[in-house]
């Protein structure tokens, strides 16, 4: 006991105090992987009661072409479905084009003024806003104006929430191409309209594409903004002017309810969503992946 | 004159303004023109923030009026009486982000480690997407699942253990007093923690690849351990944008809506119980705004909208502010 112990390296696994923190590493490195199981823990537990509950909705043919039952009696989305397809694509029409040319001008223009950096700020925080806040505002502009609840309501609120990711990804996807082809483009005398239209909107079309397919996938489960503006229609409706049904307020009113039947729906309608959002996003990474 | 002006946005002014002796061919105004299309739909999405800001002012008047300030500590909400206070709404809303913000940020945390510092290279990618699909999942889902699913289990199996570990500690046991309900404040910050993973995980990743590698492979050749250098190097690095993550984090919990309307109960009372329904701003609004009868009803849940909004916009802004202030030192640090 009286003999002094050899000297052992800083990293020496003699070394006490390097085997303690060699174990300290081990154990944290070991709850990151933790935290990771637990995040992809929820994602698989959610996908598969969506695939288990719904599944068996999912394959009834009556699910497509049966309109939304009264209580307590059998029936399908078909009204649902359709209303939710209209509003989607009414809202990205609203939306899309306005995205691309605010996101233009940051890209192309934004160098000079003071225009394009308080935009890219505001639309960073618009991105994130609460769409419940867009569907208040839709309805104190819109609905409380005409007076009654619309279709019209509904997908000028889904295009609010298209316009910043648009306009974020276009504005990145313009910065990404290369400025010597804009320059070769200026030198043989194009105007900067022309250049913008036909030589760096061709280069990022896809990255637009991309931005626009996650627009669609992002407001398609969207609820809280229909809440207030476009209602529910137990009916067939194709009137703009009317409210109208579809999927995700169909889906909280019938999950909310106490009959077997519509909870049913409920489930089939989840699923539904689910996986037309998840396809989205997938295919808009292959998309994106493509143009790397 | 063009050779001059090659580089960058010059060109725009150069080639619209008159050329002197030599005139363009193509017409300068269509230049002109284009510019300033993309320049008004930039200010459209430039002034959509202030609109919403001054339609709920405008739609909140009543309220405004009435009340004052008082409005936020006021907690009574009787639809009856028309006696309207935010306190409960927003005492919800900041309790549940809370929770969220208390068990998403580590596990953000170490799924970001997980995939900067250890993950096989050919894991990376999937996993990666794994997680940020949960981003994609719509908000109703997790309501619907949260309802369904998961609030009966954790009433059965998680919330009583929880009362007979904690309930009887003094002043913690105070928050897991009351009977398992399964739905409640909780169960709304549980899920809410989960819907915010894949936000802050994205932020911590991409700051966590900014960081030089000659700083960590120095740490490294010191002899730190993967955790030390993450601990003392890349945190400390890159602590601006954690947090800016965190704030974007935060500001999504704050204003989540449905899959908090589906779980938390929708009970107008004041607890300080975790397991005791509550409401939270965007819940009240999802639920009674269709419903609301009377002028002044309709006023107290804009005004709570109002208070959402400043709450969120605030925080947002103050992430983004964050964010920008770590990318512009980016390459002054090495």
């Amino acid at each position: 006991m009286s003999a002094v112990p050899a000297p052992v390296g800083v990293i020496d696994s003699r070394n006490p105090l390097y085997r303690s923190r060699r174990r300290v590493n081990y154990f944290l490195l070991a709850i990151s992987a933790l935290a990771l199981s637990f995040g992809l823990f929820w994602l698989i537990w959610i996908l598969g009661t969506l695939l288990y509950e719904g599944g068996n909705a999912l394959a009834r043919a009556t699910l497509y072409y049966q309109m939304t039952p009264p209580p307590g009696s059998d029936g399908g989305l078909a009204n649902a479905i359709a209303g939710s397809l209209i509003m989607v694509v009414v809202g990205t029409i609203l939306g899309a084009p306005v995205g691309i040319l605010a996101g233009t001008y940051l890209a192309e223009y934004g160098r000079k003024g003071w225009l394009a950096g308080a935009t890219r700020f505001l639309n960073d925080v618009l991105l994130s806003a609460p769409s419940i806040v867009i569907g208040l505002f839709v309805y104190s502009i819109y609905v409380a104006r005409v007076g009654h609840f619309s279709a019209w309501a509904g997908a000028i609120a889904l295009s609010l929430i298209v316009i910043p990711v648009v306009v974020r990804t276009t504005d990145d996807m313009l910065k990404l191409v290369p400025n010597s082809l804009r320059e070769a483009a200026m030198a043989l005398g194009c105007p900067v309209w022309k250049m913008i239209t036909l030589i760096t909107y061709r280069a990022a079309r896809t990255g637009i594409l991309t931005g626009i397919l996650l627009a669609v996938a992002r407001i398609s489960g969207e609820t809280a903004p229909l809440l207030f503006t476009a209602l529910n229609n137990q009916f067939w409706s194709t009137n703009m002017n009317a409210p109208m049904a579809n999927l995700p307020v169909v889906i909280f009113q019938f999950a909310m309810s106490p009959y077997e039947d519509w909870r049913r729906l409920a489930w089939g309608g989840a699923a539904l969503i689910t996986l037309a959002v998840l396809v989205l996003n997938i295919i808009a990474r292959a998309l994106f992946r493509k143009t790397d | 004159m063009r050779a001059a002006t090659l580089n960058g946005s010059e060109e725009a002014t150069v080639l619209s303004a008159p050329q002197g002796s030599r005139p363009l061919r193509t017409a300068p105004w269509k230049d002109t023109a284009f510019e300033w299309l993309t320049w008004l739909f930039a200010f459209l999405v430039f002034s959509i923030l202030a609109a919403i800001l001054v339609s709920l002012v405008i739609g909140s008047q009543l309220t405004l009026d009435k009340y004052g300030f008082s409005f936020i500590w006021r907690a009574d909400w009787n639809p009856v009486t028309e006696e309207f206070g935010a306190l409960v709404p927003i005492f919800g809303t900041l309790v549940t982000s809370a929770i969220a913000m208390l068990i998403g940020v580590p596990v953000s945390f170490g799924i970001a480690l997980f995939l900067t510092e250890l993950s096989p290279v050919w894991l990376k990618r999937p996993l990666g997407t794994a997680i940020e699909l949960l981003a994609a999942i719509p908000s109703i889902i997790y309501g619907m699942w949260g309802l369904f699913v998961f609030a009966p289990l954790f009433q059965t199996y998680v919330q009583p253990a929880l009362i007979n570990s904690l309930g009887g500690i003094p002043g913690v046991g105070v928050l897991f007093a009351g009977p398992p309900l399964g739905i409640g404040m909780l169960t709304a910050g549980l899920i809410l923690s989960i819907m915010v993973i894949p936000f802050i995980t994205a932020v911590m990743r991409d700051v966590f690849e900014i960081v030089p590698p000659m700083l960590k492979e120095s740490a490294y050749g010191l002899g730190a351990t993967t955790w030390e250098v993450v601990w003392r190097v890349v945190l400390p690095y890159t602590k601006v944008g954690v947090i800016g993550g965190i704030m974007l984090g935060l500001g999504r919990a704050l204003g989540e809506t449905m899959a908090v309307t589906f779980v938390i109960g929708n009970a107008h009372r004041l607890a300080a119980s975790l397991n005791a329904p509550g409401n939270s701003i965007a819940s009240a609004l999802a639920n009674e705004f269709t419903e609301a009868v009377g002028d002044i009803y309709f006023s107290a849940l804009i005004e709570l909208g109002l208070i959402l909004f400043l709450i969120t916009s605030i925080v947002l802004a103050l992430s983004k502010i964050l964010l920008m202030r770590l990318a512009k030192g980016e390459g002054t640090q090495t």
